[in-house]
């Protein structure tokens, strides 16, 4: 009996990777796991469905507005007769692209700004936190505005606004994590070895920092999605002949009585992509903390 | 005459208190207060005293993680008081670290393989694989199990992280670590395994130590020599055969009194010391040991005893020891 005790002990436990102990711990994730699949699902819906769709997104049938569904327009025609169908796929490109850029763009820009003024603290600090004081202190929506008016509509511009008047956040969160973080011992243990400080910075602590970026990234996109519907609104967002959710949802407001469904539709793919990314996110937090390793 | 590896001449080390509308110093912590002493080739040196004495800042700054406010740290013939941190990096692979704190000392987020080759990968020693196999080779040696490797810090417990810790101080084979009470965040059982690691690595690997301890039973049990501190003043530094058996410094006394004797029999005559240790911010004029010395007299509070030697390398800072070891000592009245 003793001896099988040992020979268990033995064998017990190969060496297994960073990466695939990450991915089994997300894969137990189970509500990680639908947001991944509901994510997953809308991007092919997106991206790949449309290739085996005849209509364009901007093909619209005058002879049948505001149509309801039938077998050659799945969910019915809008009030300038486009599919509906075909267009919440077009439509998720451009969202989901938004989306995607608007959250890790402005991330990677305010880690890196947070990161510098959190270690190095001092002068660094004070100018980088007072550049973002500066951006934070002013009032967003007559900025992308003004932006948008200036540099033009279109998505490109878009998600430079975004990415222009969206890291300040970040930079704060991360700041404040540095600034704790530099003063662990491990980081002390870090400059005993001899690490430079870029390293210290992006690998001995920017793990350290993940959790809460990743969660305000998350919350991002769906904010994203939501802003550009926004200035789609106002005229100012992408134009209306390309279709987004957001500019969907908006065009549609006057027929909410009419045709529920035209705004019942693209409000759905908001929806379940902004909870699929929230849950993702979650997911994500918690496999990359190995504190919650057993 | 054995070799000198470090030598720290008049070291200071003084920690500003900020205050006010501009952030200025108003008052500085004299955390390391002038002290000289140095440590050979291949010894145990240990600095001792009680909390808040400046044993870590010593260490700390030596290893230059903190920047000297005065004074001179010579290792090995260079003078590395004035280094930058590029300056420093090359001579990190011959003095290292373990930290007190087996908890705080270990990044939560790097597997312990990735905590002991990070040395190797930050001074280029082989490639990748020759780095792994080197940190499997460090952990067998500090009595850690290899499969443990792709574990995180946190699944180990207190023991096995100082394992950690001290392998990765061993693995670019350096000559000189600062321990910094390696072991008194250990419970009992395990701190005589971490103290016998310690002393067979030092052997295996001919290391020099500078071990930073409260507990003078465990610097007996490892050192060469040592030296006694109260506020950020050394007292009086001796082999520890001849600290133990004459100490001199009434400081010193104390504390040796101060060590239990596993034997309900004997009495032994303790010299209590009143109060605490004075606030570094204000310590007392002349000798920092007056206000709590039971021999203390009126020179005490004028002149600051300076650290002499007073015979066979026993240095004391103390004005009624004299030269030969005499004392003359009377009580106050």
């Amino acid at each position: 009996m003793s001896t099988l005790r040992t020979e268990v002990q033995f064998t017990e436990s190969k060496p297994e990777s960073y990466l695939s102990r990450v991915t089994k711990r997300f894969l137990k994730h189970k509500l990680a796991i639908i947001g991944l699949i509901s994510v997953g699902s809308i991007v092919i819906f997106s991206f790949i469905v449309p290739l085996f769709f005849e209509y364009g997104s901007t093909f619209s049938d005058f002879s049948y507005l505001y149509g309801s569904p039938n077998s050659q327009y799945l969910l019915g025609t809008d009030s300038m007769g486009h599919d509906l169908f075909t267009r919440l796929m077009y439509g998720g490109r451009i969202s989901l692209i938004v989306g995607f850029s608007a959250a890790i763009i402005p991330a990677i820009f305010g880690i890196i700004v947070g990161a510098v003024a959190g270690y190095y603290g001092g002068l660094a600090d004070n100018i980088l936190m007072r550049i973002t004081d500066a951006f934070l202190s002013v009032p967003a929506f007559p900025i992308y505005m003004a932006l948008a008016k200036l540099m033009g509509q279109g998505v490109l511009n878009i998600i430079l606004v975004f990415s222009f008047l969206g890291w300040m956040t970040n930079a704060r969160i991360v700041r404040g994590m540095y600034l704790s973080l530099k003063e662990n011992e491990y980081t002390e243990a870090a400059k005993a070895i001899g690490v430079s400080n870029a390293r210290i910075i992006f690998r001995h602590l920017l793990p350290n920092t993940m959790a809460p970026i990743l969660v305000s990234m998350t919350l991002t996109v769906g904010g994203a999605i939501l802003s550009e519907a926004g200035l789609s609104f106002l005229g100012l967002g992408v134009p209306p002949s390309t279709p987004t959710w957001g500019n969907m949802l908006t065009n549609s407001q006057q027929d909410i009585f009419l045709a529920p469904r035209l705004v019942i539709w693209p409000g759905i793919m908001i929806f379940l992509t902004v909870l699929s990314f929230n849950f993702i996110g979650d997911g994500l937090r918690d496999a990359l903390d190995p504190k919650l390793y057993r | 005459m054995k070799k000198s590896i470090l030598e720290v001449k008049n070291l200071k080390k003084y920690f500003p208190v900020v205050g006010g509308v501009f952030s200025k110093p108003i008052a500085w912590v004299k955390a390391v207060d002038d002290i000289s002493f140095n440590i050979f080739e291949g010894e145990t040196f240990s600095l001792v005293g009680e909390s808040g004495s400046g044993k870590t800042t010593t260490g700390k700054t030596i290893l230059k993680l903190l920047e000297p406010t005065a004074g001179q740290i010579i290792a090995e013939d260079i003078d590395i008081t004035n280094y930058s941190a590029s300056e420093m990096r090359p001579l990190r692979r011959d003095m290292q670290i373990i930290f007190q704190d087996p908890y705080g000392s270990l990044n939560p987020r790097l597997p312990v393989g990735e905590i002991i080759r990070e040395p190797l990968f930050v001074h280029r020693v082989g490639n990748k694989k020759e780095q792994e196999e080197k940190a499997i080779e460090t952990m067998k040696v500090v009595g850690l199990r290899p499969e443990y490797l792709r574990r995180y810090p946190h699944e180990f417990s207190g023991g096995q992280r100082q394992r950690i810790g001290i392998a990765r101080a061993i693995v670019l084979n350096p000559k000189f670590i600062v321990a910094d009470e390696p072991v008194s965040a250990l419970d009992a059982s395990i701190q005589s395994q971490v103290l016998n690691l310690l002393m067979d690595l030092q052997q295996k690997l001919s290391l020099t130590y500078l071990f930073i301890a409260h507990n003078l039973a465990v610097v007996r049990h490892v050192s060469d020599r040592i030296g006694v501190m109260y506020l950020g003043k050394l007292m009086e530094i001796a082999n520890t055969q001849e600290l133990f058996n004459n100490p001199l410094h009434p400081y010193t006394q104390a504390l040796l009194s101060a060590i239990p004797i596993p034997d309900p029999e004997i009495k032994k005559e303790r010299i209590i010391l009143a109060g605490d240790i004075p606030s570094p911010i204000n310590p007392p004029s002349g000798c920092v040991f007056r206000t709590r010395c039971i021999y203390a007299k009126d020179i005490c509070a004028e002149k600051m005893p300076q650290l002499v030697d007073i015979g066979s390398g026993h240095f004391t800072a103390c004005h009624f020891v004299k030269k030969g070891g005499k004392t003359e000592f009377t009580k106050k009245s």
